[in-house]
């Protein structure tokens, strides 16, 4: 299993292997943002919580369909089903890889880009524990759509359009928690319940990403 | 004599035939009679003035998008565990219904909620939630469509479904949290369940069973084409094989 | 016929209208390709003399 991750993750960081790419499109959507808003600093402030969330999101959803697609182009996913470990297990595995290559880089870089955007006070530590809570959620989430397209050919659109549905709670109360904690609010209910979708998320999900892999392998 | 003889496409295509008339019938009586009763019969509201009348097309639309999604739930289910094909079909015929109703309940939501907020689309939890469940019927009929092989399709679709459903229903849940949170004097309820007269419950009611009439007659329409369509298909493949 | 609607005339008219026009558009839609599968169907089933 282990060894599995560690695959995953060297292909990711090679060349080509799409590494950075989530964290340079997050930067970007941090760009673009003023200049679509206007650089007045009370604006910002009020929106950065929103944006760094959806700019997160949309980061992640980028990488989505590299979790299954080369190795079920080369056949080593048909491998990786007949292994002895678990179909959830691998499925498993794929999701932490993508959480470290795309999910991890995104909750180190976001309090840097929350400067860009005037994030208020408390906000930075917010925004880290909300992004590290919830993006394995969106990892997890997103590997589920990633095998239920894994054999469309230009799967990337409907990925997108089956995914960010589902990622509509952590987005609610990821974003929430970081807007209560600008304000010195308590942040304690939307962190509980963020937390739990993702715990939820982990552990319920792979069986339905394993089962949609095994209906594509066939 | 078991409902499950139902799930032969054959027998289904058999009984529909024959119930499909009287289906009809009993729709276009419901709901013709529902709306003209409740459009020139009713009086106006107090508060609302004559845009109460819009509760006999937004209630009815809103409780069958819902039920739709529900029926596809079921359909579902029974696929994975029964493997009956008509049941997966009758997901399929389902879904583009249940997203018309999805979109009569925003359009109806919306323009009942302009001259009342003054605005002609507000984030109030309810309309909020029917703009998601709107994307999960198009994710759905989206994947229905890009699946060539339709046992896989039938198979994804139906995980689909039921992963959907628990995230619908986080969802409903999340956007409460999300605008109660900050605005306590928006909701405006639209929720005409809530002390409805009877002056306006009975025309309602008369007119929430024609919409589900209307959704049955859809459905079994709907479906028998999914049945021959997908017998089209496996003699075109057959001929092209000989 | 039509009642007293007043200043929500607008409002209530286009709802009615968003509504009908909605269902008569599934309600057509649903016909047409039914009828339009059904045909297809009958004539390929002649075409392989109905066999099978």
């Amino acid at each position: 299993m282990i060894a599995l991750l560690l695959r995953d993750l060297r292909l990711a960081i090679r060349a080509g292997g799409g590494f950075g790419l989530g964290l340079a499109f997050f930067l970007i959507v941090t760009v673009l943002v003023p200049f679509g808003v206007g650089p007045e600093g009370g604006t910002l402030a009020k929106i950065a919580p929103g944006i760094l969330w959806v700019g997160a999101l949309l980061a992640c959803l980028l990488s989505l369909d590299r979790i299954f697609a080369l190795d079920f182009e080369d056949g080593s996913l048909d491998l990786l089903a007949t292994a002895p470990i678990p179909l959830e297990a691998v499925v498993t595995m794929k999701a932490a890889a993508h959480w470290l290559t795309t999910g991890l880089p995104l909750v180190v870089a976001a309090p840097v880009f929350g400067v860009l955007l005037n994030l208020q006070g408390e906000g930075f530590f917010w925004l880290t524990v909300s992004l590290a809570l919830g993006t394995p959620a969106l990892s997890v989430i997103g590997t589920f759509g990633a095998a239920l397209t894994v054999g469309l050919k230009r799967g990337g659109l409907l990925l997108s359009l089956l995914v960010l549905p589902l990622y509509v709670p952590t987005l609610i109360f990821g974003a929430e928690t970081v807007r209560r904690g600008t304000e010195g609010m308590e942040t304690g209910a939307p962190l509980m319940l963020l937390a739990g979708i993702t715990a939820a998320s982990i552990a319920l999900l792979p069986f339905a990403s394993a089962a949609a892999i095994r209906v594509n392998l066939r | 004599m078991s409902i499950w003889e139902y799930a032969n496409p054959k027998k289904f295509m058999q009984t529909s035939a024959w119930a499909l008339p009287w289906v009809t019938g009993l729709a276009a009586l419901t709901l013709v009679g529902g709306l003209i009763w409740g459009f020139f019969f009713t009086p106006d509201d107090y508060k609302q003035g004559s845009t109460v009348k819009i509760i006999y097309i937004h209630v009815p639309s809103a409780m069958m998008a819902i039920n739709a999604w529900v029926m596809m739930l079921v359909a579902s289910l029974i696929w994975i565990v029964r493997r009956h094909h008509v049941s997966a079909l009758a997901a399929k015929a389902a879904a583009p219904i249940g997203m018309t109703m999805t979109l009569i309940a925003l359009f109806t939501g919306a323009i009942w909620g302009q001259p009342m907020w003054g605005t002609w689309w507000a984030w109030d939890p309810r309309l909020t939630s029917f703009l998601i469940l709107f994307l999960f019927y198009l994710g759905y009929i989206a994947l229905w469509e890009a699946i060539e092989d339709p046992d896989t399709a039938a198979d994804l679709t139906s995980v689909l479904c039921l992963v959907g459903s628990v995230f619908a229903l986080l969802s409903r849940y999340a956007v409460n949290f999300w605008n109660q949170g900050l605005h306590q004097d928006a909701s405006l309820s639209m929720d005409a369940q809530e002390n409805v007269a009877d002056v306006f419950w009975y025309p309602l009611l008369v007119c929430m069973a024609g919409f589900v009439l209307l959704f049955v007659t859809l459905v079994l329409i709907r479906t028998r084409t999914e049945i021959r369509s997908r017998r089209l298909k496996a003699l075109e493949a057959r001929e092209r094989m000989a | 016929m039509i009642p007293e609607l007043g200043k929500y005339a607008g409002t209530v008219l286009s709802a009615y209208g968003v509504t009908l026009a909605l269902l008569a558009g599934l309600v057509a839609l649903s016909l047409w390709r039914g009828a339009r599968v059904k045909r297809a169907l009958e004539a390929q089933e002649r075409r392989m003399g109905r066999n099978g």
